[in-house]
């Protein structure tokens, strides 16, 4: 318990002693919330969807969900280049104690992000329907991030270096926050995106937090919350198997 | 006297690599012991098989009883290790590195606390201990290191390169504070290095190793001896050869050139 909570703070603390890096990393979705959200409102509007901003701050907390967790996942590329992974290696503490502890500090910072990303889309205009759901939107947020940092632990078990970091940023995460709907309503969709929308775990989540948030749902809370469980596991399960084969 | 470490025909190949190749040594309990051999040689793969980092292609390893494979656990405990490149959390502080390191080794908070005072002032490094470690200098960091994988009194201490472009100054220092240490606690030291002069002045056994074989082990004066040369140098280029090593480039080795073309830190 005690190294799990050891590995936790140290996550905890890295994030907030680098405050370029929060800085970035809530700068790049205010950049959308406003650009897309003030950009686009009009044609959203005319087009009788409603709010624009009220539609797509849950995408954003999503994306701001996702990219930071999936960042804090495979952190740990960082930690072996500059070394630090070794020393946690070769401590007498089981691999699974050291996943578990990685994993929940990710996932608290990435549930941070989405709360500050939450709080920032308010003042531009956001507003949930029923502030007694907002427990739950947090709730999902835990869910989503432990599953995607959990993911980013997965690949980083793979990766020796920076260069394959930028390979699964380009060729997984883009893909996977573009086509979860996190900017788009399902409704409608060419029957190909809406394919592929249904096998993005992230589209789940965007889905909770508009059924939370706004009242709109397309999956329905139960399956999009099974089905975020179920992933979950898989990636927690996957993740700690093959961060218990790495060898350096 | 026992053997704390034995090992036995030890092998270990990447792909078609043969890095370690059959070596075979004892390391007695309280023995100060040199790895000596050129880039490349095969120094740093075997420690990473002694410390549970990986696992032998072939071969048996003995570590204060266990076996590395199999009782990683009680092998963990047995032994602490200073790492040929820095493996400290440059965002946290001395003391929190100290911290964590005692918490993962499951030290009870009160023993934790006076041990790292104990050792960071062992180490002169007390005063700084609320610096962030991105601010200490190469050879603070590697003094930091030593006092870190000393915290959970290992039985045997693994230095890997440890003075690696430190200044004399600092070499002395480190040094010093190790054959103390090697005297009071009994403390078993197994150090890797290509500096002659280091394995001479320091170890009290010497196994010499190239292309991952051991060529030779004893004593600095019995190496001489079995070389007829004056100088452990000469011995060494007798044993090992006058050709030049290329550190081949795995990534790891790329990471490192890297690093030190960016920190300018220690070389
Ligand atoms: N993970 C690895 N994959 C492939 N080759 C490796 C790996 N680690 C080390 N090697 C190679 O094994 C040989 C021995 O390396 P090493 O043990 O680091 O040497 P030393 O520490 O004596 O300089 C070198 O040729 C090195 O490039
Ligand atoms: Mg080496």
């Amino acid at each position: 318990m005690k190294t799990i909570y050891i590995l936790w703070i140290r996550q905890l603390k890295r994030y907030v002693r680098s405050k370029s890096r929060m800085i970035g990393s809530l700068a790049q979705p205010l950049l959308f919330l406003v650009s897309l959200g003030y950009g686009f409102g009009h044609v959203f509007e005319q087009a009788g969807q409603g709010s624009y901003i009220n539609f797509l701050a849950p995408g954003i907390i999503a994306m701001s969900i996702i990219f930071s967790a999936i960042f804090m996942g495979m952190e740990i590329i960082w930690d072996r280049q500059f070394g630090f992974l070794k020393e946690t290696l070769v401590a007498p503490v089981s691999r699974m104690n050291i996943m578990i502890g990685r994993t929940l500090g990710g996932a608290t910072v990435a549930t941070m992000q989405g709360i500050i990303v939450f709080l920032i889309s308010m003042i531009a205009g956001f507003t949930p329907y029923n502030c007694a759901l907002v427990p739950f939107a947090i709730l999902v947020m835990v869910l989503v991030s432990v599953m995607f940092t959990a993911f980013g632990t997965m690949v980083a078990s793979f990766l020796d270096d920076m260069h394959g970091f930028q390979m699964i940023m380009n060729f997984l995460v883009m893909p996977m926050f573009f086509m979860s709907g996190a900017l788009f309503p399902f409704e409608g969709l060419p029957p190909a995106i809406a394919t592929i929308a249904k096998f993005d775990p992230l589209s789940y989540g965007v889905d909770a937090f508009r059924t939370l948030l706004i009242n709109q749902s397309h999956f329905g809370l139960g399956i999009d919350v099974l089905v975020l469980s179920v992933i979950t596991f898989i990636f927690l399960s996957l993740g700690s198997y093959f961060f218990s084969k790495i060898q350096i | 006297m026992q053997n704390i470490i034995e090992v036995k025909n030890l092998t270990k190949k990447f792909k078609d690599l043969t890095a370690v190749d059959n070596i075979s040594f004892d390391i007695k309990k309280g023995e100060i012991f040199g790895f000596l051999g050129p880039n490349g040689a095969g120094k740093s793969t075997t420690i990473k098989m002694l410390t549970t980092l990986l696992n032998p292609t072939s071969g048996e390893i003995s570590l204060n009883g266990h076996n590395p494979v199999y009782e990683a656990n009680e092998v963990r405990h047995s032994f602490g290790i200073v790492f040929q490149d820095p493996s400290l959390d440059d965002e946290l502080t001395a003391y929190e590195n100290m911290e964590f390191h005692g918490v993962l080794y499951g030290i009870p908070k009160k023993l934790r606390r006076q041990k790292i005072e104990e050792l960071l002032n062992f180490v002169e490094l007390w005063d700084r201990r609320d610096s962030f470690v991105k601010q200490y200098s190469g050879g603070m960091k590697r003094r930091l290191e030593i006092a870190r994988g000393l915290m959970h009194s290992p039985k045997i201490l693994f230095l890997d390169e440890p003075t690696l472009g430190l200044d004399p100054q600092t070499r002395n220092h480190m040094w010093k504070y190790l054959r103390d240490h090697n005297k009071s606690e009994g403390i078993t030291v197994f150090f890797t290095t290509h500096y002659m002069e280091e394995a001479e002045r320091n170890a009290q056994r010497i196994a010499i190793i190239d292309h991952g074989k051991i060529v030779a082990t004893g004593t600095s004066e019995e190496l001489k001896k079995q070389t007829n040369k004056n100088s452990l140098e000469d011995a060494f280029l007798e044993l090992t050869g006058n050709t030049i090593r290329e550190e081949e480039g795995s990534s790891l080795d790329k990471i490192r050139t890297m690093r030190r073309r960016w920190t300018g830190g220690r070389k």
